[in-house]
């Protein structure tokens, strides 16, 4: 296994910070929060004119056909600048979710829309929170003539109200299948008041809502474990967005605590304050070892993937708590102000923490694995 | 070289150790490494001509000195297996790993032929002289002196060096020493290469707290050196050893991650024979140990990649901090384990090592560099922060 980066991805790395930089800033984040936590102008530059969308979709429906390692460096920027679009949900999770589980010709067809800038997506997971979320699916599909009745209610889908496509997961006959529905079918969608208001949720109902026969995509005789392998992408790619977020809430405490001066000196000069900005790089390169760890054993079938990931997803989750949490102290008075930026992240990592399982309980179940794989 | 060969490869090493490491040799397997150095020094050795005999020693440097000019990637290889397979810790590691490379960058040809076959032969063992008692994280604040003997031109060296691992188990000792009088800091050192067995040297052991004795005070009253036995010239000390310690990062990080590894394993049984797994806090302790050291696993690949990477070389300045922190943490893991039966001495040798782990891994966030230091290495040349301020030259 090679962890070094290519010239290619060094490359593409740079443009994306570069890019994001100019796009993603703080005050254009923060126009986005004011409308609803989505930057329109921002997501057609990434998925229409950047092609970004694309990266680990395979050639056949039109992506560029790079790996998991490329995807975690995309989302390890979006997530530094926490930039308002739906790439973690439209790449990481709904794509993977498609091209393992979708029959060939949807497969094509929406990953198709994916790759070419066209559909931003989302899933209805139907258990973020939990360690598998798929375990209880609250949706039941019924047959409607040559079409389907859904029906059911998903507390909270991240990206509902700006996804152009929506995966929705339900019960047919006792067993899962999946259904794509167009967002512009349905109802208003009310959003709930986030923590983290750049990343939106919003509750998803419906109510008997009659849809086509080409709307059911899954390949058929599902079962919930057939998820575990899509959602690996999901936990990796939130693991990247937690990491990128971490490296930029150090940057921006850095550039705060060099400018200002106490006691006629840089507060940076402090070694107080210098031993707790490098604790966090330390903290910080420990998760991102483990991630680029796991993002090169998913692309290179591992066995052992799942649990690098689960080690990425502790890491990369305390990382980031812990960088918000040094961010305003370090800030001091003006860190608990909402004009300074720490709060956003701090938002972010309280707001993420808990997905697919909080850091304990991730770290049980990697418990479970090593007693099992040590009897 | 492909995945292919390289299991190959693999699997000559792994087969060698067993057919080697056992029978005379069985009493080495695991011992020797940090904390547990001074074991059994005789029949290690021993086992050090052993595995020059079968080619194993110095396999990276280049042939023309005896060595095999492995690929990283196999130097690698070749110190996984032989931490997989229990090997034990090596009296050859300091002349092979960091005075060889260093000679072989900066030697004469003489000094070349005069030293280089000897540490590959595993006849000579080498102990390095930097530490002294008021060079400790300040290390170019050396005092020991050299000075020039007009009548025989051999340099003359008097002063103390202390935590030299092993010196009372080796032949030399390579020793950063002042030689020009009045100078200060890095400035004005020399970088001498002297034989332990003299009269103008004494040698003294330092009990730990572990109760073992790795570390030495060596003292030095007009030791004598002669004058081809420096390396580079008088004043250029601090470049050579400073080149010298950045040999020492790296290749065997991975060797080293093994050895962690079969510590974790250890603490792992040790948790289920004696139903310390049941306990759900203990059980967290030993899953994150294992996040750690995956994530350092890492690290150290990133590291190795040797990449252009900008972010990579940054977050590896952060790895000695890193794993003498996952380290130190692992030694109070071990002993919770045993909890309270690990407060006396039982005659099983898996017990004692956990109970030598605890002690010598208090030193580990120590030696070679604090842990206050690396932190700030890491904001002054990492982060860009400002640099400590330094106290007059007092």
């Amino acid at each position: 296994m090679d962890l070094s980066l290519t010239e290619d991805q060094l490359f593409m790395r740079d443009e994306a910070n570069r890019f994001l930089a100019e796009r993603a800033t703080s005050e254009a984040v923060r126009a986005a929060i004011a409308s609803g936590g989505f930057d329109k102008a921002l997501w057609d530059s990434i998925s229409n004119e950047l092609g970004w969308c694309g990266i680990a979709i395979p050639e056949d429906a039109g992506g560029l056909g790079l790996g998991a390692f490329e995807m975690v460096l995309l989302l390890e920027e979006i997530g530094r600048r926490l930039a308002p679009v739906p790439f973690w949900t439209t790449v990481s999770v709904c794509a993977p979710v498609i091209r393992v589980l979708a029959t060939d010709e949807t497969r094509l067809a929406l990953l198709g829309r994916i790759a070419s800038g066209n559909a931003a997506a989302t899933v209805a997971l139907p258990r973020p929170a939990a360690n598998d979320p798929f375990e209880a699916i609250e949706f039941n599909a019924e047959p409607d003539g040559r079409g389907w009745i859904l029906s059911g209610r998903c507390a909270a889908v991240f990206n509902l109200a700006c996804a152009d496509l929506v995966v929705v997961p339900a019960r047919l006959n006792e067993r899962p299948a999946l259904f794509a529905v167009e967002r512009s079918s349905l109802s208003a969608i009310a959003p709930h008041d986030t923590l983290d208001p750049t990343m939106p949720v919003a509750p998803l109902s419906l109510a008997g809502v009659p849809v086509g026969a080409d709307a059911r995509i899954d390949r058929g005789d599902l079962d919930t474990g057939d998820f575990a392998a899509p959602l690996l992408w999901a936990r990796l790619g939130l693991a990247a967005e937690q990491v990128g977020a971490a490296s930029g809430c150090l940057e921006l405490t850095l550039a705060y605590i060099s400018e200002r001066v106490q006691f006629g000196r840089s507060i940076a000069s402090f070694q107080a304050v210098k031993h707790r900005c490098a604790e966090l790089l330390v903290r910080i390169g420990e998760a991102r070892s483990l991630l680029y760890g796991a993002a090169a054993c998913l692309d290179a079938g591992g066995d052992d993937v799942a649990r690098e990931i689960e080690g990425a997803g502790v890491l990369a989750s305390e990382a980031l708590w812990h960088a918000a949490e040094e961010a305003i102290q370090l800030h001091g008075g003006v860190g608990n102000t909402w004009e300074y930026d720490p709060h956003l992240y701090l938002r972010r990592a309280q707001a993420t923490a808990h997905l697919f399982g909080s850091a304990d309980a991730k770290l049980s179940r990697l418990a479970e694995f090593l007693q099992e794989a040590a009897a | 070289m492909n995945e292919q060969n390289l299991s190959a490869f693999r699997a000559e090493v792994a087969d060698w150790m067993k057919a080697n490491l056992c029978g005379r040799f069985a009493p080495l397997v695991d011992r020797g490494h940090a904390g547990d150095g001074d074991a059994l020094p005789d029949l290690r050795k021993e086992w050090e001509r052993e595995l020059a005999g079968g080619g194993w020693t110095c396999p990276g440097w280049p042939a023309e000195y005896g060595g095999r000019a492995l690929s990283v990637a196999e130097q690698v290889a070749f110190q996984e297996e032989y931490a997989r397979a229990g090997g034990p810790g090596r009296l050859g590691h300091i002349g092979e790993g960091l005075l060889g490379p260093t000679l072989i960058a900066f030697g004469t040809e003489t000094q070349k032929q005069r030293f280089l076959p000897p540490i590959r032969e595993g006849r000579e063992i080498w102990c390095q002289g930097y530490s002294e008692p008021e060079a400790g994280s300040d290390l170019a604040n050396i005092k020991t002196r050299a000075r020039l003997d007009p009548e025989t031109g051999d340099w003359l060296v008097t002063g103390q060096k202390v935590w030299t691992s092993l010196a009372h188990l080796s032949d030399w000792i390579f020793v950063v020493a002042r030689c020009d009088e009045g100078s200060v800091g890095p400035k004005g050192l020399i970088f001498l290469l002297m034989p332990l067995d003299q009269k103008g040297i004494e040698i003294h052991p330092i009990r730990q707290i572990g109760g073992g004795s790795e570390f030495n005070s060596v003292f030095f009253d007009d030791a004598r050196v002669s004058a081809d036995c420096v390396v580079g010239q008088p004043g250029d000390g601090w470049r050579i050893a400073m080149t010298l310690l950045s040999f020492e990062r790296g290749l065997s990080t991975l060797g080293q991650q093994m050895g962690f590894q079969r510590e974790l394993q250890l603490i792992a049984v040790l948790a289920r024979e004696n139903g310390a797994a049941a306990d759900p806090a203990i059980k967290m302790r030993i899953a994150r140990a294992w996040v750690g050291l995956r994530a350092m696993r890492y690290m150290a690949m990133r590291m190795l990649a040797d990449s252009s990477d900008p972010q990579a070389k940054l977050e590896s300045l952060g790895y000695k901090y890193q794993w003498s922190h996952w380290h130190r943490d692992l030694g109070k893991l071990g002993m919770d384990v045993l909890g309270f039966s690990g407060a006396s001495a039982t005659d099983d040798p898996r017990t004692e090592k956990l109970r030598q782990l605890f002690f010598f891994t208090r030193a580990d966030t120590v030696y070679g560099g604090t842990s206050e230091i690396q932190l700030n290495i890491i904001a002054e040349r990492g982060l860009g922060m400002p640099k400590e301020p330094r106290g007059g030259t007092a």
